[in-house]
C-alpha cells in the first residue's frame, strides 16, 4: 500500500522509490519500453535503435568541491547513457530557477554544463526555462534528457541477460566520494577534507572498454542509494547471487572516516562517476588493464563474483572476515544520535 | 584508518574466536546491551566467530528504540504549533507516535530539522528569535552532557525561544531491571561510550549482588571479541568480574566534568521505556532550577501517555526474550521503510540490524 503523502525518503533511491515507480508510474504509464526499467530506455527506430533517457537534478549546495549542479546535470544523463551501451549525442536542459538567485552563479553553471558537454562531446540540442516565485523552489533544479546510438550488440547489456555465475563485479575506483563531499559541502560538520566529488561523463571511459574487449555483460552507474543498489537490484533482476570481499573494494580513508563519525555504510553512499560492470572471468585481466590506462579507471578493482548460491541475495565478506547480507537501503542514511 | 583497522584485523579476530572456542564449555548467554555493540556484531558478521555455546542477545541500549510513544506524540503535538521548530538528532524522525511520526509531520509542514549537536539547536535559536526551538533531548549518559551543556548555555546567554523535550535515560536502572524481570543471562557486554563517561563502578553492583559478568566494551570487532573472552573465561572460573576491555577510551572513575554538567541540570525520575514500561529512577528530568528551558512545563504537556502497538513484541525483543523473527509482524508488516515497532526504526535497533544485515529466506 503506498504511503499518503510524498516523504523525503520517496526520492533516494532505495526501497521507498522502488515501490513509488513500481505502484504507481509502472501502473498508469506501463509499456514495452519503461517496463524494463533500466537506465536508460533502448527504443527500435526502423533499423536502428536508441537510447533515450532523462534525469533531474536539485543538489544542496548549487556547488561543492568537483563539480556544480550544472556539469553533473550534463555527466548524470550522459552516464545513464553510455551505461545502457549507447553513444551518447544529444541533450536536453530544461532550468527551474527561483527567483533571486545570482546571475553569476547561473552564469557559471551554464558554462561548467557547457564545458562538460563539449568533454563528453554530445551537443545541448533543445531547452526550457521557468521562474518561479521566492521560497517555491531551491535556486536551482534543472532536468536534463538524452539521446544516444546504440550498436545492436551492445542493446542487451542494461538488462545482464547474458551473466552467468563465476563472472566478476568490477568498478572503476573509490566509492561514496560524490556523496560525502556535498554533504560536507553543506557546512554542518566542519570536517576540513581534501576530497571531491568524482563526478564526470563515463562515456568516453566506457566505450574505450566496449570496443577493445567483449567481455562487459552488464554495466550499471552507482548513483544514488551507492554501490548497495547497483547491486541488490542487479541480483534481483538476474536471480543469481552476487558475493562481494569488503577488503577489495576501495574505499578513501577520508570517506571511510566521515562515514565511521556520522553511521553510515559507505556502500549506500552517492558516486556521480562510477561504473559497475559485470564482466565474464576469462576477460577481466584484458578489462581491468583497459580501465586502469584511464585517468576514471586508476583505482579499478575486482570486487565480487557472480554465484549459483543465495540466489537473489548480495552476501559481503567484512573485511574481519565474517559475512553479512547487504540490503536496499530503505531510504536516506539518518546519522545516528550515538 | 588508524585505530580502526587494527581492530578489524581478520586474523587478529580468528585469533580471538579461537580463544573462546578452546576456553568457553559451559553454555552461555551474554547480553550487549548498546545499540552500537547490535550494530557492529551484524555489521561485521561476527555471529559467525562464536562457538555454539555462546549466544549474544539484543539488549535495551538503542535510545531511539527505547523512546515511549508518549514522547514521540508529544513531539509530534509541538511540531504542530505554528512557529515551533523541532530539532532532533537524524534517526528520531522516524520513529512511529500513535498517529504519526516527525518525518510525516515534516512532509506536511512542520518546521523538523535534523541536527548533529545540541549546539546547532541553540544557534538555529539564536538566529531566530521569534520562533521557539525545541531540542529533543534522547540518548543515555553519552549524549546527557551535551544537552545539559546546551541548557546550561542558553540560560548563560539568557535564550529564551530553546527548550528541551527531555527524555534522556539511564543506564544502570534498566540493566538491573531486566534481571529483576527474569531475563537469563550471565553476562553483560556493557556500553563503551556510556561508561567513558560514567566509569566503570556503577556496574559494580550488578556484579556483587546478581553475580554476573560485566566487561565494559569498544566497538570493533576485535574489542567485542575479545569482550566475549574476557566474560567466557570469568564464567568458565566461575568468577564474575567487572572489567574494562575498552581502556583506550574508558577510565575506572570516568569523565568527572560531564558528570558534573548531567548533575547540575539533571535528576533521576522515574521513566518510560518502549516496551520495558515505567522503571524506577532511570530517567534523567530537568530539574527545577531550569524549568524554563524543559519543553513539558512550558508547553504544559503533562504526563506523557504510553502505550505499545498491537501485535508488536518490541518489549520482549529489548529484554532479549525473543528474536526478530519471533515477531509475526517482522518482516511482513513491519520493515525498516514501514517501521512499527521501535527496534525496527533506528539503525541501532535489533529488527532493524537482523532486517539489514541477517535476512535470508530461512531467517525469514
Amino acid at each position: 500500500m503506498m504511503a499518503k503523502t510524498i516523504r523525503l525518503h520517496h526520492g533516494s533511491g532505495g526501497l521507498l522509490m522502488q515501490e513509488l515507480i513500481r505502484d504507481l508510474f509502472l501502473r498508469y504509464f506501463d509499456n514495452p519500453g519503461l517496463r524494463s526499467l533500466t537506465d536508460s530506455a533502448i527504443l527500435p527506430l526502423n533499423s536502428a535503435q536508441i537510447a533515450f533517457t532523462t534525469d533531474s537534478f536539485v543538489v544542496d549546495p548549487l556547488f561543492f568541491p568537483g563539480g556544480d549542479i550544472g556539469k553533473l546535470a550534463v555527466c548524470g544523463t550522459v552516464n545513464d547513457l553510455a551505461v545502457s551501451g549507447a553513444v551518447p549525442l544529444f541533450l536536453s536542459a530544461a532550468f527551474i530557477i527561483e527567483e533571486g538567485l545570482s546571475m553569476d552563479d547561473l552564469e557559471t553553471i551554464v558554462k561548467s554544463m557547457a564545458k562538460e558537454a563539449s568533454k563528453a562531446g554530445v551537443s545541448i540540442v533543445t531547452g526550457d526555462t521557468k521562474v518561479v516565485p521566492k521560497g517555491k523552489g531551491d535556486k536551482l533544479f534543472i532536468n536534463t534528457a538524452g539521446i544516444g546510438k546504440i550498436e545492436k550488440k551492445y542493446a542487451g547489456i542494461s538488462h545482464g541477460l547474458k551473466t552467468k555465475p563465476g563472472d566478476l563485479v568490477l568498478i572503476n575506483g573509490t566509492i561514496g566520494d560524490h556523496g560525502m563531499t556535498v554533504m560536507n559541502a553543506r557546512g554542518n560538520f566542519h570536517f576540513s577534507s581534501s576530497l571531491e566529488s568524482d563526478c564526470g561523463s563515463l562515456n568516453k571511459f566506457i566505450q574505450k572498454i566496449l570496443h577493445n574487449s567483449e567481455g562487459v555483460r552488464f554495466m550499471r552507474d552507482a548513483t544514488r542509494g551507492g554501490l548497495a543498489a547497483v547491486l541488490c537490484e542487479f541480483a534481483e533482476k538476474s536471480g543469481y547471487g552476487i558475493e562481494i570481499d569488503e577488503r577489495t573494494v576501495p574505499v578513501k580513508e577520508e570517506v571511510n572516516g566521515m562515514c565511521e563519525l556520522l553511521g553510515f555504510d559507505p556502500l549506500h553512499v552517492a558516486n556521480e562517476g562510477k561504473v559497475v560492470m559485470v564482466v565474464e572471468k576469462k576477460y577481466v585481466e584484458e578489462v581491468l588493464c583497459i580501465m586502469k590506462r584511464q585517468n576514471q579507471g586508476k583505482k579499478s578493482a575486482v570486487i565480487g563474483r557472480i554465484v549459483e548460491d543465495h540466489k537473489k541475495k548480495v552476501k559481503l565478506r567484512t573485511v574481519s572476515g565474517g559475512s553479512r547480507w547487504i540490503d536496499l537501503p530503505a531510504g536516506e542514511q539518518l546519522p545516528r544520535i550515538c | 584508518m588508524r585505530f580502526i583497522d587494527e581492530f578489524r584485523d581478520s586474523d587478529l579476530v580468528l585469533n580471538i574466536a579461537e580463544g573462546i572456542r578452546k576456553r568457553s564449555a559451559r553454555n552461555i548467554v551474554l547480553m550487549e546491551v548498546c545499540g552500537g555493540h547490535t550494530m557492529a556484531v551484524h555489521k561485521f558478521g561476527l555471529h559467525d566467530f562464536l562457538p555454539e555455546t555462546v549466544r549474544l542477545i539484543s539488549g535495551p541500549g538503542c535510545p531511539v528504540c527505547v523512546s515511549g510513544t508518549g514522547f514521540i506524540d508529544q513531539a509530534v503535538r509541538l511540531a504542530g504549533i505554528p512557529g515551533t521548530v523541532i530539532t532532533t538528532y537524524g534517526d528520531l524522525i522516524r520513529v512511529p507516535g500513535s498517529d504519526s511520526s516527525l518525518e510525516q509531520e515534516s512532509a506536511k509542514g512542520a518546521d523538523v530539522r535534523i541536527v548533529y549537536s545540541v549546539m546547532d539547536a541553540l544557534e538555529i535559536a539564536r538566529q531566530n528569535p521569534d520562533n521557539m526551538i525545541v531540542f529533543l533531548g534522547i540518548g543515555f549518559e553519552t549524549t546527557a552532557p551535551a544537552t545539559a551543556a546546551g541548557i546550561l548555555k542558553a540560560k548563560e546567554e539568557g535564550i529564551s525561544n530553546f527548550k528541551v523535550l527531555c527524555s534522556h535515560k539511564l543506564m544502570p536502572p534498566v540493566m538491573t531491571a531486566l534481571i529483576d524481570d527474569g531475563v537469563k543471562i550471565d553476562g553483560y557486554i556493557a556500553p563503551g561510550h556510556v561508561s567513558a563517561i560514567t566509569g566503570s563502578e556503577m556496574y559494580r553492583p550488578i556484579v556483587e549482588k546478581y553475580r554476573l559478568g560485566v566487561v565494559i566494551s569498544g566497538f570493533e570487532p576485535v574489542d567485542i571479541l575479545q569482550s566475549v573472552y574476557m566474560l567466557v573465561s570469568a564464567f568458565e572460573d566461575y568468577e564474575p568480574k567487572l572489567q574494562i576491555q575498552y581502556t583506550r577510551v574508558v577510565k575506572p572513575e570516568g569523565n568527572k566534568v560531564a558528570q558534573e554538567l548531567m548533575h547540575a541540570v539533571f535528576e533521576p525520575g522515574d521513566d518510560w521505556w518502549r516496551g520495558l514500561g515505567m522503571i524506577p529512577a532511570s530517567g534523567m528530568k530537568i530539574r527545577p532550577e531550569f524549568a524554563a528551558f524543559d519543553a513539558e512545563k512550558y508547553f504544559h504537556l503533562g504526563v506523557p501517555e504510553n502505550h505499545e502497538p498491537a501485535g508488536c513484541i518490541c518489549g520482549e525483543i529489548l529484554k532479549g526474550l525473543k528474536i526478530p523473527k519471533d515477531c509475526p509482524l517482522f518482516a511482513t508488516a513491519c520493515t525498516p521503510a514501514k517501521p512499527i515497532g521501535a527496534c525496527m526504526v533506528s539503525a541501532e535497533g535489533s529488527c532493524a540490524a537482523f532486517y539489514k544485515y541477517r535476512k535470508t529466506e530461512n531467517d525469514g
